[in-house]
């Protein structure tokens, strides 16, 4: 039975954070994509495994008992997006561990041992995470049975290469025996691993390909699941806080006289910046925040506006802005044939994860325990420590289930926070913040602007000169990943557009609105840029007299991959077949992640100007598809939290505060709302790419696209206005 | 002061002041934590409970105001016909992503199919509209829910 332990057992000080990596394994070639240096401590070599109790831990990710029970523990974390059950698929295959006695482990903080590849810090996110550990845990898996099977080799005085291996055991045709791997665990423990490493070859994969079931969800359908937000410790107190509803603000007078009357109230803390209650629950601690008369010094902060906001945006966006790729002439392009402009907005959007912040925090005189769920384990270490003042290495970070991520858990506030909080309270504290202090104190997705001239000729497109402005998350986020003035994030999917354009020029301007944090959002900057570019496309077709799909072909002669999933998505949405009338589709065709995605949206727009969702087909091409089932699954549920945005999706500020609070004015995507999805997953033999953020970003365009069909309207800004929509409205 | 409430079956007592939402005692108090806080305000369903089978928004629920009636939360819907057979489609189309909505989703699944048996895509609409999934899963709760109802094997 495959279980996940409720909170890890695995603390910071235990064995595991004296061991290293395997060699080779997390320094991979990742790292160029994002040319970050690569530390001294990843380039470590191989250390002798140092467990003595029979247990065979020789990498970071397995650990093997005597009883064959088989631990792996998970570098990226789980938010929905099925990665515990492709990380174990993954190290499964190349171990040939025995899949149904598989349990895991959430991994420690320990940026050394768990760091990811790609960011070089211990992050899920990105849609990262099968591309960056892909080859280290197929090695771990591999250099493991290597050793089990050397030992088994070595009792029988055998040959190794004439044993094999399979669910859990190593055999000796030859002879007919068997030995399971936790028989070998102590004798495989005192061996070297091996210096190379011989992978699997594809064709022989068990798991890898296979929908196999998750193993996540059985405790996620009845209750015994537990996200941060469910830690429960002895004697533990509960807290809600309130931030300045003015971002930057700081308190002024607190009134807490009513509040202390209020029972189960047992304490107000009262920090530089934010006020919180503490009670015997929730209920209290709500109450008595409710109860509280809080003066705030709203600061310079309190004249911001969404328009101030915009537009200051827009008349950064008339800047140069710093060039992030230029090939051919673009001026020559430009001048060579008919020229047409668009600029694109998209606002500031929350992330509204189902669960609200939260943070369990236990601070006692010389350490520091902390429960939640987070994206970033080592940096809420590291920031908790800060913030606790407190050596880092007296910081424990249990890490949980994330009831969704979306960026949001890419940041550690609502932990430092509670921090904060818990230094003022004797004993373990869980600090939740209300909705509302979620949805207000987010740290929002940017505003962007994009601005475009293109050039056709001969119904292609000849000069094509892209500027974004907007903020840049990296230089505060990853600051090495922040080089000349580009932020690497903010141009995917515009400095890589799946079209071959002679003439081609991308810049970006750096534009970080007042005082409003801003932070990664699913489908980051891609989400930008796809919107953009694939809206403009068809804006161009139309210009150019052509079919959106015929059109897109014309420029992807060279780009086998892309074309294919273009194709497909076109047979399989029926592109070209009759409609009824107000209903469209639209196309979309995106490189992001490292994945190759094509989308139609099926749309109706009615005489008032209303939106029905009818069908969303996407076709993705991701490489060799770790968990089909799991792709499909992501990109589904990524289209309607992309979809959600495009319909609904906006956060506007006055006097310096959000205006909205709650799902009643932050609207979400209903079921009743939900068009039928069908996803298709290309069979392929290519490395693995991105999936979690791929749906999110091919929403929007391809709805705005299936509307502009319908309407002739070409919507240049997201949420999507239905006034511009109805009926006699004309573009 | 005291109160003792049925919740799956079995009698609970515990203090809690009579407007305390049903929601806090049964996670705060009581340590059921499969009931999640998602709004507040009734407009996510992510702490739907059942109340004589009817399913209600325990955020909203003063607890003073359920009395003698039977609670049935995530922890207890597997022991009735239509909450093990919502279980078990929910596993079988692999429905869940983070899961945290799903407690709530599958309480108004159960309540749906206890009701109606066969629902169509409006009983569908209806019954689940008031649960916000985040992670976007719907295409595969209307799908669990017609298999629910069928039997149908996937």
């Amino acid at each position: 039975m495959n279980s996940i332990e409720k909170i890890s057992p695995l603390k910071i000080s235990d064995g595991v954070s004296r061991r290293t990596l395997l060699s080779g394994g997390l320094a991979g070639g990742f790292l160029l994509a994002f040319h970050l240096p690569v530390r001294a401590a990843i380039n470590e070599p191989v250390q002798p495994p140092d467990v003595t109790d029979g247990k065979f831990a020789p990498n970071a990710f397995i650990r093997i008992d005597a009883e064959g029970v088989t631990t792996l523990v998970m570098p990226q974390v789980e938010m929905g997006q099925g990665i515990y059950t492709a990380i174990s698929m993954i190290l499964t295959e190349e171990l040939d561990a025995d899949w149904s006695k598989v349990t895991l482990q959430h991994a420690p903080a320990n940026e050394q041992l768990y760091g990811n590849p790609i960011f070089v810090i211990q992050a899920t996110g990105g849609s990262t995470s099968v591309r960056a550990f892909w080859k280290p845990l197929r090695e771990a898996g591999a250099s493991a049975r290597a050793m089990l099977v050397q030992a088994a080799a070595a009792q029988w005085q055998v040959d190794p290469a004439s044993c094999t291996t399979s669910k859990g055991e190593v055999a000796h045709k030859e002879s007919g025996r068997t030995l399971p791997y936790g028989a070998l665990a102590q004798a495989a423990s005192s061996l070297t691993p091996p210096k190379d490493i011989q992978l699997k070859d594809p064709k022989d994969f068990v798991y890898i390909g296979q929908p196999l079931k998750r193993l996540d969800t059985p405790d996620k359908v009845n209750g015994k699941a537990i996200y941060g937000i469910d830690a429960m410790l002895p004697d533990m107190k509960f807290a809600t806080l309130a931030q300045s509803p003015v971002f930057g603000g700081k308190v002024g007078k607190v009134d807490d006289s009513a509040a202390k009357k209020i029972p189960g109230v047992q304490k107000i803390v009262v920090l530089d910046d934010l006020v919180a209650v503490v009670g015997d629950h929730m209920w209290a601690a709500k109450k008595g925040l409710d109860a509280l008369k809080i003066e705030w010094n709203e600061g310079p902060n309190a004249k911001i506006n969404s328009k101030a906001v915009w537009d200051d945006l827009r008349a950064a966006s008339e800047k140069d802005g710093v060039v992030a790729k230029s090939t051919g002439d673009i001026a020559k392009g430009l001048a060579s044939g008919e020229k047409f402009e668009a600029s694109f907005e998209l606002p500031f959007l929350a992330h509204a994860t189902m669960e609200p912040l939260n943070a369990t925090v236990h601070c006692k005189s010389d350490s520091c325990e902390i429960w939640t769920g987070t994206q970033i384990m080592a940096r809420v270490q590291s920031e908790a420590a800060k913030a606790a003042g407190l050596p880092v290495e007296k910081v424990i970070v249990n890490n949980h289930l994330l009831g969704g991520g979306f960026g949001r858990k890419l940041e550690p506030d609502m932990v430092v926070a509670a921090v904060r909080i818990a230094r003022q309270v004797d004993g373990p504290v869980k600090v939740v913040w209300t909705r509302e202090e979620d949805i207000q104190h987010d740290i929002y997705r940017p505003v962007y602007r994009d601005t475009i001239a293109a050039s056709l000729s001969g119904g292609k497109i000849v000069g094509w000169k892209y500027k974004i402005s907007g903020a840049a998350i990296l230089a505060r986020w990853l600051p090495p990943a922040f080089e000349k003035g580009i932020d690497i994030d903010a141009v995917d999917s515009a400095v890589d557009v799946p079209y071959d354009i002679p003439n081609f020029h991308v810049e970006y301007v750096r534009a970080e609105p007042p005082a409003i944090p801003t932070g990664f959002w699913r489908g980051v900057g891609a989400n930008n840029n796809v919107f953009a570019v694939e809206c403009f496309m068809d804006e161009l077709a139309r210009k150019a007299g052509k079919d959106p799909v015929e059109f897109r072909r014309g420029m992807l002669a060279n780009r086998p991959r892309f074309l294919s999933v273009l194709n497909l998505a076109a047979e399989k949405a029926n592109w070209g077949q009759p409609l009824p009338a107000r209903v469209g589709r639209g196309v979309c065709l995106q490189p992001s992640f490292g994945s190759f995605i094509a989308t139609v949206v099926e749309a109706e727009v009615d005489e008032q100007g209303e939106i029905k969702l009818r069908r969303v087909t996407s076709v993705v091409d991701t490489g060799i598809a770790v968990n089909p089932d799991t792709i499909m699954a992501q990109v589904e549920g990524g289209l309607i939290f992309g979809l959600t945005a495009a319909l609904y999706g906006e956060v506007t500020i006055d006097k310096g505060r959000v205006q909205q609070s709650n799902f009643h004015d932050y609207r979400m995507l209903r079921i009743d709302q939900a068009p039928k999805i069908e996803v298709h997953v290309v069979k392929s033999g290519e490395a693995p790419g991105g999936i979690g953020e791929t749906g999110t970003t091919a929403g929007p365009p391809a709805l705005r696209n299936a509307i502009y069909a319908v309407t002739g309207v070409p919507l240049r800004r997201l949420p999507i206005d239905r006034s511009l929509l109805a009926a006699g409205k004309k573009a | 002061m005291a109160t003792t409430l049925t919740i799956n079956g079995e009698p609970k007592s515990f203090g809690a002041p009579p407007d305390m939402p049903l929601l806090w005692v049964l996670r705060d108090i009581l340590g059921m934590t499969g009931t999640k806080f998602g709004c507040g305000i009734a407009q996510c369903g992510a702490c739907t409970v059942h109340i004589d089978g009817k399913p209600v928004r325990s955020c909203v629920l003063p607890v003073g105001a359920v009395r003698d009636r039977n609670v049935t939360t995530i922890e207890g819907v597997g022991a009735s016909a239509a909450g093990a057979k919502v279980q078990k489609a929910w596993l079988d189309l692999e429905v869940i992503q983070c899961g945290y909505c799903q407690s709530g989703q599958i309480m108004s699944a159960a309540a749906l199919l206890a009701s109606t048996p066969n629902p169509d895509d409006s009983d569908i609409d209806a019954a689940m509209a008031g649960n916000i999934c985040r992670c976007g899963t719907y295409v595969r709760i209307r799908e669990a829910i017609k298999q629910a109802a069928t039997g149908r094997q996937s």
